[in-house]
């Protein structure tokens, strides 16, 4: 399959990891990836917390790009899914504002395009057969919790994807690669976001409570799919409770025998590779 | 212009504030209330008694994180997160002394490095919150293993059309 690719800012930096394995699992599942041209920020949460019609003309300028190619629009990072799914539900239910929103970019915006994030594309058109088949390395002994985190979730009417108290997809994609996915409440809880550098001290408080809660679960680690989330847990936790987090991908590219994996673990904060040479899966 | 009730409406344009009837399940399911100076159904109390200096003054409108975890449970349906993206809105524009001000000169850091590059250059906007805000060392070590590793890299690409994403926000200015 084909589908148009907008990585967003942090996953030529921060997600850097999150950038490499998505390409890599997306050539190994014959998804082919073509970045939207020119792309810009979505504006992800300032844009929205200062400046209403700036967070919907923001991301309408990529998918108006996007609309040229024609193809659903595969969006990795959570706030930019988040903020492109916003941009498309108040262009259709406020005419005025697509209007004004079509004026300043100089381009009609037509609604042609979904925009999905990579779980959605991998478990419902690739499937976790298929994945379960190209896992050649189980990742055995690996126990994950999946965190969701909020901006992929709600609101459910704006997402559309997956259950929005209790979701179930990343989970189901740990275990079709060997994982065992450990049940937990704060699969939806917040990390605290774009909070990280203007109020530092509320993110430590929820992230060490993700930590906390992760090793009740019995879980040895976490796994996500948003650049923001993984910065926080990555980099926030104390270390006392620290475990290490991972991004979905990653852990599909190592169960699938792919190339990658060790030169993105050696970017983390805090190491995971230990406790994957504990499992013999490194 | 109305009462601050109905400025607020105006800007969420959706269901309106008086659907509330204070059931706080918003205030039972949000992720900061512990840090608040006001809960978030305090807030909409507030909004409905008219106390505008009290609430653009608040410290609680900065620190909601839009998890909406509130709006997909309220009972009424009414847009408790977008009624904060219009608080904020409505405190820089009547330029009220911001409580938490570190995390406006975050937003502003962050919007000015879009304006720059079409993209964010994530080194030089931290650089720039960095310096704004005067937090000058926090984060040292975290910021030089990144870079160290690659992910910080300074040299991002920006977008060509430049003149088309600054277009956006010259446009778009309250």
């Amino acid at each position: 399959m084909k589908v148009s690719y907008y990585p967003g800012c942090s996953l030529h930096a921060t997600g850097k990891e999150y950038d490499e394995s998505v390409k890599a699992v997306s050539r190994a599942l014959e998804i082919e990836l073509k970045e939207v041209d020119d792309w810009s920020c979505c504006g992800a949460s300032s844009a929205h917390m200062t400046n209403y019609k700036l967070s919907v003309a923001l991301p309408a300028r990529n998918i108006i790009a996007a609309e040229k190619d024609g193809m659903d629009v595969m969006v990795p990072c959570a706030a930019c899914f988040n903020r492109f799914k916003m941009a498309q539900h108040h262009l259709k239910e406020n005419e005025a504002l697509k209007a004004e929103v079509e004026g300043i970019i100089g381009e009609k915006y037509q609604d042609s395009v979904a925009i999905r994030n990579p779980i959605d594309i991998i478990y419902n058109d690739i499937g976790i057969d298929k994945l379960g088949e190209k896992a050649t390395k189980k990742l055995e002994g690996l126990k994950p919790v999946s965190y969701y985190g909020c901006l992929l979730l709600r609101p459910p009417d704006v997402c559309e994807f997956d259950d929005y108290e209790n979701p179930y997809m990343m989970d189901g994609i740990m275990e079709s690669i060997g994982a065992e996915s450990r049940s937990w409440s704060y699969k939806t809880d917040c990390c605290g976001g774009s909070l990280t550098l203007g109020k530092t001290e509320i993110v430590v408080n929820l992230v060490d409570k993700l930590m906390r809660m992760a090793r009740e679960a019995g879980a040895n680690c976490l796994v996500c799919a948003c650049p923001v989330c993984f910065a926080n847990l990555d980099m926030r936790a104390s270390e006392d409770v620290r475990l290490p987090a991972f991004y979905f991908t990653e852990l599909l590219a190592l169960a699938m025998g792919l190339e990658g994996p060790e030169s993105w673990f050696k970017m983390h904060n805090v190491d995971p590779r230990p406790l994957l040479k504990s499992l013999a899966l490194i | 212009m109305g009462t601050f009730l109905e400025e607020v409406n105006e800007k969420i344009d959706g269901v309106p504030i008086q659907g509330c009837y204070h059931c706080r399940k918003c205030t039972a399911g949000c992720p900061i209330a512990f840090a608040m100076e006001y809960n978030p159904n305090q807030i909409i109390k507030m909004i409905q008694m008219g106390m505008r200096d009290r609430v653009l003054n608040s410290s609680t409108i900065w620190l909601c994180a839009s998890c909406e975890t509130c709006v997909t449970r309220c009972p009424n349906d009414v847009d408790i997160a977008r009624m904060m993206d219009a608080l904020r809105e409505m405190a820089i524009e009547s330029q009220v002394d911001v409580k938490e001000k570190n995390i406006l000169k975050f937003h502003e850091a962050f919007l000015s490095s879009v304006k720059m590059g079409g993209r964010i250059n994530e080194p030089m906007m931290i650089a720039h919150y960095k310096l704004k805000s005067g937090d000058l060392f926090s984060d040292l070590g975290v910021g030089l293993s990144m870079f160290m590793k690659g992910k910080l890299s300074i040299f991002s690409p920006k977008t060509k059309d430049i003149k088309s994403v600054r277009k956006i926000f010259e446009e778009t200015k309250g």
